[in-house]
């Protein structure tokens, strides 16, 4: 397929391996921003074609890992109030709250409903306009334009009965904090691809110039990722510090005006809790007040829960990078997909979960041999490594 | 079958009503106008509580199965092919010829009537084309809002024909592990018309009974090991049963494993991974590796299985299935937790 078998080509991907061996000459960590990306590495092993001077650290990019516990006992409170219908993307269901998640509450005969597109949850509330129909606005600046296009669709069917439980964050000032904290080993970074695609490259030149740190926009398929990798590793090398850009079949450095049009209409910048780290300032979006009406989290009550499996769970060290998820004392003995006890281990773009579900053969992970060997487990045997950096055929449009 | 009208002049209603499924003159129209016409046989025509099979001595297998998909029309059949085709495929990865299935209709207060003749003419359909009865049937109605149109419960049987025992505790080391075409097409399927997809040409289900390409295989002399048909969960929960089940090792080649191009696509856009979509008409053999060219064969002399090809080997870690992924690196194929749910971006 178009687009998608040509970075999935497995001798473009060791060719982009070999060029990553031949361009390292020192150990560099390098975090990938997006759960997406982290999942693909993990599925696809790409971490193990990689030479054993490069860490690949997994970034905080899960929308439902860091929505904080409050919002989601809200969104489960909402759920279960009589008349009410929460409309959620699936991802969000399985998360835990305090004291269960949503999908339980659905079996327990709470209204939850899994949605595509909150455009969905719109038409529910237009369907059935006996009942209140909130839609659990997650996610990154990704999901931001259509959770904002839902709103003023709403609004301008004047539907009375629906309204969104706002739970975004934002990439930029979550890797500020990264990068700020006094322990941070983060190098280099492959930026969200999706993210970028809405809001485009500028936002991170200041952000790689302040804190001197290579900034690669990177798509989710094993080709795109290496070549993240080996833009990054060549800028570490030679001490660049830049934002590039080499996703722009799908990014353009402006980013979709139309619908960073819409998210600065609908939503504004405020102060945000992300689950486990903690409050990060100007790190999400709200509702303007222009559009209160539609704002759940001043409609509904707001239960305050105790959460004591949340005190066991080291999420936030993995979702800052801090921790490999195989690390943690509790994964896969105390914490698994059925029994988790935090979000990274549930979501499909949790690291913990891709750890899980992917588990590599050659756990823990293998130190493979130096540069210019055969270096690559596949690499076939007489296939030299090759410095040539290699590039995705012509067919793919770049 | 869009053409399809409803056969019978049915004045009273449209729709399924609650003494549709009493015992009354009612009861017995609904009986007389859609299932017997569509349905009838010389078994079911006895009208008898239980219908009796001649089976030649030996060994029967059983096997049931309940049917609740929705919408109950897909692109590529209905609820009512379906539960024939998984009634005979269960039977078939026994290694037995399918002989009769009963079926059990669960139907909502509301359904239409010409629905359920829709349906009941796609049984037979897959009936006749499978070469099997339909020795039994019973109709339930309950009250709307208490069912999801129709459900079906359907059970069979056959006569084993397979000498040796088809099991995944017989898969043996070494083993060719072979599938009888592409898959997660069921699923995707569904899923489009569930979701509202809109894809041109739309994706048609697999369904269909595969016992042809079974009892050909065993009648050339193949010793097949174990099959499995690839139905909930797809591919990778299915090797993963095996795996289990027979404390079997599984390892297979993730670029050896056929899905079209619309699946893909439907999956990527879903954020599913095709290799845990639902197939209907699949399924998976474990034959000895010297045997497996001619299975394939075998196979491939059935529309059904046209597209069969050789995708791993039994070896590895027992109970585990190891597949090699699309750049080379080996992993583990692991069974999902739930369903799998589509992720956010």
């Amino acid at each position: 397929m178009r687009f998608l078998d040509e970075y999935r080509d497995a001798d473009l991907a060791l060719r982009y391996a070999d060029a990553i061996r031949a361009a390292t000459t020192k150990p560099w960590t390098i975090m990938e921003i997006c759960g997406g990306q982290t999942h693909s590495i993990v599925r696809f092993g790409i971490d193990e074609l990689l030479p054993s001077e490069i860490q690949l650290v997994h970034g905080p990019g899960c929308p439902v890992c860091v929505t904080p516990v409050r919002l989601i006992d809200q969104a489960i409170h909402i759920a279960k109030t009589p008349g009410c219908v929460l409309c959620s993307f699936g991802d969000m269901l399985r998360v835990p709250g305090s004291e269960t998640d949503l999908l339980q509450a659905k079996a327990q005969g709470a209204d939850v409903r899994s949605v595509y597109s909150p455009l969905d949850a719109v038409r529910i509330a237009e369907a059935e306009p006996d009942r209140t129909v909130v839609f659990f606005a997650v996610g990154f600046e990704t999901t931001a334009p259509a959770n904002g296009l839902a709103v003023k669709t709403a609004a301008a069917k004047g539907l009375e009965n629906f309204s969104v439980l706002v739970a975004h964050v934002l990439v930029p000032p979550a890797m500020e904090a990264i990068l700020g904290s006094p322990d941070n080993r983060v190098q280099g970074f492959l930026a969200a691809g999706h993210v970028c695609a809405v809001m485009g490259v500028r936002e991170y030149e200041p952000l790689a110039a302040k804190y001197r740190v290579p900034i690669v926009i990177s798509g989710f398929e094993p080709a795109d990722l290496l070549q993240g990798v080996l833009m990054c590793v060549k800028q570490l090398e030679e001490g660049r510090f830049e934002v590039e850009n080499p996703y722009s079949r799908m990014v353009q450095s402006d980013g979709n005006l139309a619908a960073k049009a819409l998210i600065e209409e609908v939503f504004e910048v405020t102060d945000r809790e992300w689950r486990g780290i903690g409050s990060i300032p100007a790190s999400g979006l709200c509702l303007r007040e222009s559009y209160r009406a539609y704002n759940a989290s001043l409609l509904f009550d707001a239960p305050i829960l105790a959460n004591e499996k949340e005190q066991q769970c080291r999420a936030a060290q993995v979702l800052q990078g801090r921790l490999e998820p195989r690390d943690c004392p509790a994964f896969g003995v105390l914490c698994t997909p059925e029994s988790p006890l935090g979000a990274p281990m549930v979501s499909s773009e949790g690291a913990c979960a891709a750890y899980y579900r992917y588990r590599s053969l050659n756990a823990p992970r293998p130190h493979l041999p130096a540069p210019g060997g055969s270096a690559s487990p596949l690499a076939g045997e007489g296939k030299p490594a090759s410095a040539d950096e290699p590039t995705p055929s012509k067919a793919v449009g770049i | 079958m869009n053409n399809f009208h409803c056969p019978f002049p049915y004045t009273a209603t449209d729709f399924v009503q609650l003494s549709h499924g009493g015992s009354g003159r009612i009861a017995q129209r609904l009986l007389d106008a859609v299932f017997r016409p569509i349905l009838g046989n010389p078994l079911l025509d006895l009208k008898h509580d239980s219908a009796i099979l001649a089976i030649p001595g030996g060994r029967i297998a059983i096997t049931t199965d309940a049917f609740v998909v929705h919408p109950w029309r897909f692109p590529g059949g209905n609820i009512g092919s379906l539960a024939v085709h998984g009634t005979v495929n269960d039977l078939a990865m026994s290694g037995a010829r399918p002989v009769a299935i009963s079926l059990a209709f669960v139907i909502e207060e509301g359904f239409a009537i010409s629905a359920l003749a829709e349906i009941a003419q796609s049984i037979r359909e897959s009936v006749d084309r499978a070469s099997v009865y339909v020795g039994a049937a019973d109709t339930k109605v309950v009250e709307r809002g208490k069912g999801d149109g129709i459900y079906i419960s359907a059970a069979g049987v056959g006569e084993v024909v397979a000498v040796n025992p088809i099991l995944p505790t017989s898969v043996t080391e070494g083993d060719a592990i072979l599938l009888s075409g592409d898959v997660g097409r069921h699923g995707a399927a569904v899923m489009t018309v569930r979701d509202g997809l809109e894809v041109d040409p739309p994706i048609e289900s697999d369904s269909a009974a595969v016992h042809e390409p079974v009892l050909a295989m065993l009648e050339a002399g193949i010793d097949i090991h174990c099959l499995r048909d690839v139905t909930r969960g797809g591919l990778a929960t299915v090797l993963n049963e095996i795996a289990t089940d027979g404390s079997a090792p599984i390892r297979i080649d993730e670029d050896k494993i056929p899905v079209r191009e619309d699946v893909t696509a439907v999956c990527e856009i879903l954020g599913l991974d095709p290799l845990y979509v639902a197939c209907e008409g699949r399924f998976v053999a474990f034959v000895p590796a010297d045997q497996a060219e001619r299975a394939l064969e075998v196979m491939r002399q059935f529309d059904v299985a046209k597209g069969a090809v050789r995708i791993g080997i039994a070896e590895g870690t027992k109970g585990r299935v190891e597949m090699k992924g699309r750049i080379g690196v080996l992993r583990i194929l692991d069974l999902l937790s739930g369903e799998q749910l589509p992720r956010i971006c």
